[in-house]
């Protein structure tokens, strides 16, 4: 009986079985072999790779989104599942535990990452960039040290250039580091730093000599450094799956090890770091603006209007296929720019900063023009657009403002060669 | 003890979350562009066998899927998740169209002989054709003891206790290895392939073999005439009142007039 029965079962009631019974399995989203399937390009192992980040982001990630918004929540159990698949260290080198892949690779983790959750995501990425400046550029003992734990997430990071007065014109940062026996001292405050109060260490840039961008070092800051303290939990927008918040320092005493590089190596440092930080978010941006034209796509299949769907109202056809083709143009650069990174090449800086430019720009339009086709819907937070519409809202805004990004670009076209 | 050696089967199918779609020839269904991956069943049969290689109980495990070169695929996938090496059974496109559970038991049974396995692990049906036949004919063509639909397994000295789910409940057998085995939906869940094992899996050994390797005939026995899409559900009605109800279903000749 058993058999008969079993055997008349068809292939959609095993899927109902199987959404029903796998964890909280949504139905996956994919739009697999349209033009915006972001497997369009990528290698046998990319692709591999890019799907378990993909089923990381439904299974993982896009069923918690909006109550870690809502409530705040930083994912710690998340965060290291996902750095158990090698999400925490992705291109960092294997020496000491990273997971050795490349920008690429990176760029394509992140954007799947983020079709479950931008926020989150972006936290992962950030970690990702002090991971690798760590690694690097600090000494064996500090990589040791840190890459295992960072890999695994056991030990979160946080990277602390900005301060209260010193934003877009980082250079000019006030943030001291003096030395003291075998100890620097840090006086100062760095703000809106993400990770906050949570990170197990702070990738700080601060002074150790003249004014201007030669006279910065980096230094790691470990929790519970003695003058190391807290401000009050920031209010945001969206990002609000990990906290920020300003860092002082007050007599900060860390052991001089701690190091990074070489003194006055820091803003140099911090670049490096941005460079790939400017893809990583731009990466979220990408994935959290395909989750919002599946999202669009498939409301304006069911949703009536007039006596008919809005899929065939021409305006909103338009609409869609302009916001796919907004979406692939910055995935293109964004990729681009990864690629760059990988071969160093000499314009890489100009091409990542264009590519952090375009794609969060046009991405965070798709995510606002999702929620639009939602009409008053797209504005209640039980829809997930609005969401992402406020996650990637402030990717306009850090790793370089955008228009930083601008000043980046125009310095690059306008230098005689 | 050595441990048991186990194959699993692999088979690429369309992915679950894809709407089918039927080619306009009604010759079977489009598979050009559209996403695959391996067989859900098959999957969990790939992490039971994981978990048994960690529990020591299984020495190797080697994977295996019959098709055409896509299907190297889904052999990394097994071996990212922890298969130690894969074959690769190579079928033509066009043959594989008409490829029948009888051709793939045929084959998969050579293989288990050849490569001297204890156990042979696969999902107890494919979610594209649920067919249903091939752990059970791999079985028979052996002449080795079957447990299908397993949602447990224990190992007890040279057998393997199985819990079965069927109709009337719970059902717990015994079976002496050599054994077939076929996974059910509860029996684990899969876990995600990590980033370093799908490097490491580029690396494993995949070998790839015909069905002729075998001697094995891949001539179809059956014919498929037509393949349909289920009939659309026709539109219901609102009835005003209960007797209303029971005229409708008398007409329909569902109740006793």
């Amino acid at each position: 009986m058993a058999l008969r029965f079993r055997q008349r079962r068809t292939a959609a009631q095993i899927c109902h079985i199987l959404h029903r019974n796998l964890a909280p399995r949504q139905k996956r989203c994919i739009l697999t072999g349209s033009s915006i399937d972001p497997a369009h390009g990528l290698g046998d192992d990319q692709r591999q790779i890019q799907q378990v980040a993909l089923d990381f982001a439904q299974n993982e990630l896009a069923p918690n989104m909006q109550q870690w918004d809502a409530e705040e929540i930083f994912p710690v159990e998340s965060l290291r599942k996902a750095a158990s698949l090698g999400f925490g260290a992705v291109y960092c080198s294997d020496q000491f535990g990273g997971t050795g892949l490349s920008r690429l690779d990176a760029s394509v983790i992140f954007e799947a990452l983020a079709t479950g959750c931008c926020s989150t995501t972006a936290y992962i990425s950030i970690h990702n960039m002090c991971a690798w400046m760590i690694d690097k550029f600090a000494s064996d003992d500090l990589r040791s040290k840190w890459i295992p734990k960072l890999a695994s997430m056991e030990a979160f990071a946080s990277y602390c250039l900005t301060e209260p007065g010193a934003g877009s014109d980082a250079a000019s940062l006030i943030t001291s580091a003096k030395k003291d026996g075998q100890d620097y001292v840090l006086n100062g405050a760095k703000a809106f730093i993400s990770g906050a109060g949570k990170s197990d260490v702070y990738v700080v840039m601060c002074r150790t000599g003249d004014q201007g961008a030669k006279g910065v070092s980096c230094i790691l800051v470990e929790k519970g450094s003695p003058g190391l303290s807290f401000g009050k939990k920031e209010k945001k927008v969206g990002w609000n799956s990990h906290p920020a918040s300003i860092v002082s320092f007050d007599d900060c005493r860390v052991p001089q090890r701690n190091l990074v590089g070489v003194e006055g190596q820091g803003f140099s440092i911090a670049m490096r770091g941005l460079n790939g930080g400017r893809i990583n978010v731009a990466s979220c941006s990408l994935g959290a603006a395909l989750a919002a034209i599946q999202h669009a796509r498939g409301h304006m299949k069911v949703r009536k209007q007039f006596g008919k769907t809005l899929d065939s109202f021409q305006y909103l056809q338009f609409r869609l296929a302009e916001m796919a083709t907004q979406l692939v143009a910055s995935r293109l650069m964004v990729r681009n720019a990864a690629t760059s990174l990988d071969n160093k090449d000499p314009n890489a800086v100009a091409l990542c900063s264009m590519a952090k430019l375009f794609a969060t720009e046009e991405c965070f339009k798709i995510c606002n023009d999702a929620m639009q086709i939602f009409g008053g819907y797209g504005y209640l937070k039980d829809y997930p657009v609005q969401q992402y519409m406020r996650d990637t809202r402030v990717h306009c805004i850090l790793e370089g403002t955008n228009e930083i990004m601008r000043l980046l670009v125009a310095r690059d076209i306008l230098t005689e060669r | 003890m050595s441990g048991i050696r186990v194959l699993v089967g692999c088979k690429r199918v369309i992915d679950y979350a894809v709407k089918i779609r039927v080619k306009p020839d009604k010759s079977g269904v489009v598979t050009d562009g559209v996403k695959h991956s391996m067989n859900p069943f098959d999957e969990i049969a790939v992490e039971e066998a994981v978990r048994l290689k960690e529990k020591k109980i299984v020495s190797e495990i080697v994977a295996v899927s019959c098709g055409p070169t896509q299907c190297q695929e889904v052999l990394r996938t097994a071996m990212a998740m922890g298969a130690d090496r894969a074959i690769h059974v190579e079928v033509d496109p066009a043959t594989y169209d008409h490829l029948q559970p009888l051709h793939v038991a045929k084959i998969l049974s050579k293989v288990a002989q050849e490569e001297k396995v204890d156990l042979v692990l696969t999902g107890k049906q494919a979610i594209d054709d649920d067919a249903n036949q091939t752990g059970q004919m791999i079985a028979a063509l052996l002449d080795w003891p079957q447990a299908t639909f397993a949602s447990k397994v224990e190992k007890t000295n040279g057998e393997l206790k199985v819990l079965r789910e069927i109709d009337g409940g719970l059902e717990t057998i015994k079976v002496r290895l050599p054994a077939v085995l076929t996974t059910d939906l509860r029996l684990n869940q899969p876990r995600y392939a990590t980033l370093p094992n799908i490097m490491k899996a580029k690396k494993k050994p995949l070998v790839k073999k015909t069905p002729a390797d075998y001697g094995v005939d891949v001539t179809p026995r059956q014919k498929v005439l037509k393949v349909e899409d289920p009939p659309v559900r026709q539109a219901g009605a609102k009835l005003a009142s209960v007797e209303e109800l029971v005229a409708k279903l008398r007409d329909a000749g569902l109740i006793p007039t």
